[in-house]
């Protein structure tokens, strides 16, 4: 059985066993390691990836769940909210360990894809489930304001 | 200043780049594997070629002795080097440093590694020493090149200048030539005054890197013919197997072959799935006769009626715990700290290659000398034909330096019984929560009385708490029943209080322990400023005024960043807006001063909430005033989290309870308070910054709760002690 989808904008397909999580498709099979394990039961947000556009899990999401749809990997994001949300992430100097931010700006790109203009509270709901144990979250809250207000502009 | 010199001078090509490549001289080796003091660290010659290689696309890479976990060492010691070099930041690369103790030593420990929030501080010379040789080289190699006198030429920003002749250069056209130029073993170091760069919030060198998921971690290293490994543990602490059933797991498709280890066993499959698949199928029986099998209650209640005793005499001044018969009012209280995991976001991780003759490890090797050690010893190896590839680490708070190297032992036990090539060895959230290796549980018990003027004059704090050093390479730090570890932050206090002692009691325990961020620090600063704010209400005196006329006359950094802080909050007594209160804590930590106040109200949950935190630090120079703004950002969420939420908590029969972030909650963006930091500035040399913003938090907290609800929190996390 062999799973076809796309990934970051290219047609792939994965002919190993479909229970596999996501998360180690795209690591061991695609390359892709920008997505990372913390946890394997959806606590953490290191691992999250766009799946047609919304924040998934890659670690708890089959591969075989993929069949047909769309998956965006930090290595795979364009456009403007992304630029101004990676853009904000290095002049803030967010990062520390670094190992959880690609999820953090998964998901913080999820949330300005369906909020402009995010209030704190948004902020606080949209990244709840993303831990960080550096705890860089207030440069993190202030990267997703100032991205959002470079989007606006 | 030629005498000093030994041979030097021959290139080496690596990729594109040329390596100023300089045999050290010997006096610098034997120099380098012994703990040094501060003062020996400012006289220790210069090693420019273990620290630098120049490129001739004009790059510098800095060789970085000390891993980057997080803590901003990779920004911080290219800066010292950039700065004597008088490089631009732009030009700047930096790469992790070769297992090598006899170049990389850390100063302050005698060994490679990193730990005791010591980079910055032990580097601080050694590093721009190597900037300013390298500097000396390259000018020299331009006026012997353009005919002209060292002197006339100046170096700014990366590029090289002779003004009257008009010629300028970067540093990659003379990288060659510098290399064959007199090696200054002390060259002279630019007055601070004059820095450029350092003090300077400089970018993280590794911001893009982490903000694009290009850094490459442990987790990340990619090896031809690789395999993965997972591995169970014992379900209770010192449990051995008995009998291993792993038919089962054999019949996993991709499971190529199961490991007896020291402590459990591996699995080692064509994929992670199937290795995680593996575990799960193993049918284990465990030996309990060495376990551990106390919960955690049990352990409190032993550890209470230990403290009952005086124990093991680290400190006493003046009449000691006695002092106590002379005071008017008394109070005593008994403090309990649970069991802290790491949980570093990145659970442990390595790739190990074990040939016949030679072995590799790619890993965050945070004690380098000591993984090391325990490699060699379980490949029957000798040193030399082992590497150890240090990468980045996805945290670590204390958690990758283990005295006893278990993790690494582990990997070169996978690596070596699997002996066909590389092997991905990776822990599950489970094993690492459940693992071990914990931030010790402990009791304090506490007595402390006031003269009839509300001066604090007896002091008496006896701990319960297990050693995590003794019977390891570290046990030379336990001494007469006296692991300082275990009492740093209570013994040697910086008040001046006439009669004071502190006992100690070594316990044993089972479950293992380890460094956690801030080390003895962690519990040992909330007993003492909360115990003391106790005090200081009996005597209806200011918790600010209080310490200001407590802490001992030499300790002036202590208060200036306590006057900081006051300042900053607009401290005028614990009441704050209508339904708030302030709450304040300080502490000496690695050689640096933070004070911390915060603003508390009482949340939804009827725990603290935490709105505001004013943090003064005094680290000495500042080297990089942003990392160092980050690090107490940091270390106060981390602190603040661990002290809200965290426990580790052991079930009957031995059984951590808890095993992934579910249970072990960590703090989230909305528990997160707006924290404002303040640097004072310094002349001193640099200290550390990556621990001490953790100790007052918790205390800070506490406090304000107390004078916001009348109510004293001594048990840990407050989502227990609040109820307590």
């Amino acid at each position: 059985m062999t799973i076809e989808f796309e990934l970051n904008g290219k047609a792939v397909t994965y002919s190993g066993d479909p229970d596999t999580p996501l998360l180690w498709a795209l690591r061991d099979d695609f390359g892709l390691k920008g997505t990372k394990y913390g946890c394997g039961v959806a606590q953490c947000g290191a691992c999250t990836v766009h799946v047609d556009g919304m924040n998934r899990r890659a670690c708890v999401a089959p591969v075989s769940s993929m069949e047909g749809r769309s998956v965006t990997s930090i290595e795979g994001l364009t456009g403007a909210v992304a630029e101004a949300v990676q853009g904000a992430w290095v002049a803030l100097n967010v990062p520390q360990c670094g190992y959880c931010q690609s999820g953090q700006i998964m998901s913080a790109i999820g949330l300005l894809g369906l909020i402009e203009d995010p209030s704190d509270a948004d902020i606080d709901a949209a990244m709840a489930g993303n831990i960080c144990r550096c705890v860089t979250y207030g440069r993190i809250r202030s990267a997703i304001l100032q991205a959002a207000q470079k989007v606006k502009a | 200043m030629t005498s000093h010199l030994t041979r030097r001078s021959f290139l080496a090509r690596a990729g594109t780049e040329l390596v100023i490549a300089v045999v050290l001289p010997s006096l610098a080796r034997a120099q380098a594997i012994r703990r040094m003091t501060p003062a020996e660290m400012r006289e220790a010659p210069a090693a420019p070629s273990a620290f630098l290689r120049i490129g001739e696309d004009d790059s510098v890479t800095v060789i970085s002795k000390h891993i980057e976990f997080g803590q901003g060492t990779f920004t911080g010691l290219a800066m010292l080097a950039a700065e004597e070099l008088d490089a631009d930041w732009s030009q700047m690369r930096v790469e992790a440093a070769p297992s090598e103790v006899t170049l990389y030593a850390n100063l302050n420990m005698g060994m490679q590694g990193t730990g005791g929030s010591s980079a910055m501080a032990n580097s601080y010379y050694q590093m721009r020493k190597a900037g300013a040789a390298a500097r000396s080289m390259l000018v020299a190699a331009a006026a012997q090149e353009w005919n002209v006198q060292v002197k006339e030429i100046l170096v700014e920003r990366g590029v090289i200048s002779h003004a009257a002749s008009g010629r300028s250069s970067g540093f990659g056209a003379f990288a060659t030539l510098a290399a064959t130029m007199p090696l200054m073993l002390q060259p002279d170091l630019k007055d601070p005054e004059t820095f450029r760069l350092i003090g300077t919030d400089l970018p993280r060198i590794d911001g893009d890197e982490k903000s694009t998921g290009k850094a490459v971690y442990s987790i990340d290293v990619e090896r031809e013919n690789m395999v993965q490994s997972a591995v169970l543990h014992p379900p209770v602490f010192g449990a051995t197997l008995k009998q291993l059933d792993a038919a089962a797991a054999d019949a996993i498709p991709g499971v190529l072959a199961t490991v007896q280890l020291d402590r459990g066993v591996g699995v080692i499959a064509q994929t992670r799935f199937a290795a995680q698949r593996g575990v799960a199928a193993l049918q284990a029986d465990w030996d309990m006769s060495a376990a551990e099998t106390r919960s955690s209650e049990e352990m409190f209640r032993t550890y209470a009626e230990a403290t009952k005793t005086p124990g093991a005499d680290t400190e006493t001044r003046g009449l000691g715990a006695k002092g106590l018969e002379g005071t008017v009012r008394q109070v005593e209280a008994e403090y309990r700290f649970p069991f802290l995991a790491h949980a570093p976001m990145e659970p442990m991780g390595a790739v190990v290659d074990v040939q016949s003759e030679k072995a590799e490890f790619w890993m965050g090797s945070q004690l380098v000398t000591r993984d090391k050690t325990e490699i060699v010893k379980v490949l029957g190896m000798q040193p030399e034909q082992v590497d150890i590839h240090t990468m980045f680490a996805g945290g670590s708070f204390g958690r990758l330096g283990t005295p006893d190297a278990e993790f690494a032992a582990e990997v070169a036990a996978i690596g070596k019984a699997w002996g066909k090539g590389p092997v991905k060895h990776l822990w599950s959230r489970e094993n690492d929560i459940r693992g071990g290796r914990y931030r010790p549980m402990s009791v304090h018990r506490l007595r402390g009385g006031i003269d009839e003027k509300g001066n604090v004059t007896a002091w008496d704090q006896v701990i319960a708490i297990q050693s995590f050093l003794k019977g390891t390479a570290f046990d030379g730090a336990v001494r007469n029943g006296v692991d300082r570890s275990a009492v740093e932050g209570a013994r040697g206090v910086a008040y001046d209080i006439p009669n004071f002692h502190v006992g100690l009691h070594l316990m044993e325990n089972g479950v293992t322990g380890n460094f956690w961020r801030s080390v003895g620090s962690s519990h040992t600063c909330f007993a003492v400023e909360t115990f003391l704010d106790e005090l200081f209400a009996l005597g209806g005196v200011d918790p600010v005024q209080g310490r200001l006329s407590l802490i001992s006359d030499e300790e002036t950094r202590l208060r200036n960043v306590l006057e900081r802080a006051a300042d900053m909050a607009d401290w005028s007594g614990v009441e704050g807006k209508p339904g708030r209160a302030l709450g304040v804590a300080i502490v000496k930590c690695f050689r640096s001063y933070v004070a911390e106040i915060v603003e508390v109200s009482r949340g939804e949950d009827s725990l603290p909430k935490v709105h505001k935190v004013w943090c003064a630090v005094d680290c000495g120079v500042a080297i990089n005033p942003d990392v160092i703004r980050a690090q107490m950002e940091g270390g106060i969420g981390f602190a603040l989290g661990a002290a809200m939420y965290s426990e580790i908590t052991i079930g009957a029969g031995g059984r951590p309870e808890q095993g992934n972030f579910d249970l072990f909650r960590s703090i989230r963006m909305s528990e997160m308070p707006e924290i404002e930091v303040s640097i004072v500035k310094s002349t001193a040399d640099p200290t550390g910054v990556g621990e001490p913003g953790v100790p007052p938090i918790a205390p800070a907290v506490a406090n304000a709760w107390r004078a916001l609800t009348g109510k004293s929190i001594r048990t840990l996390p407050f989502s227990r002690g609040v109820m307590a």
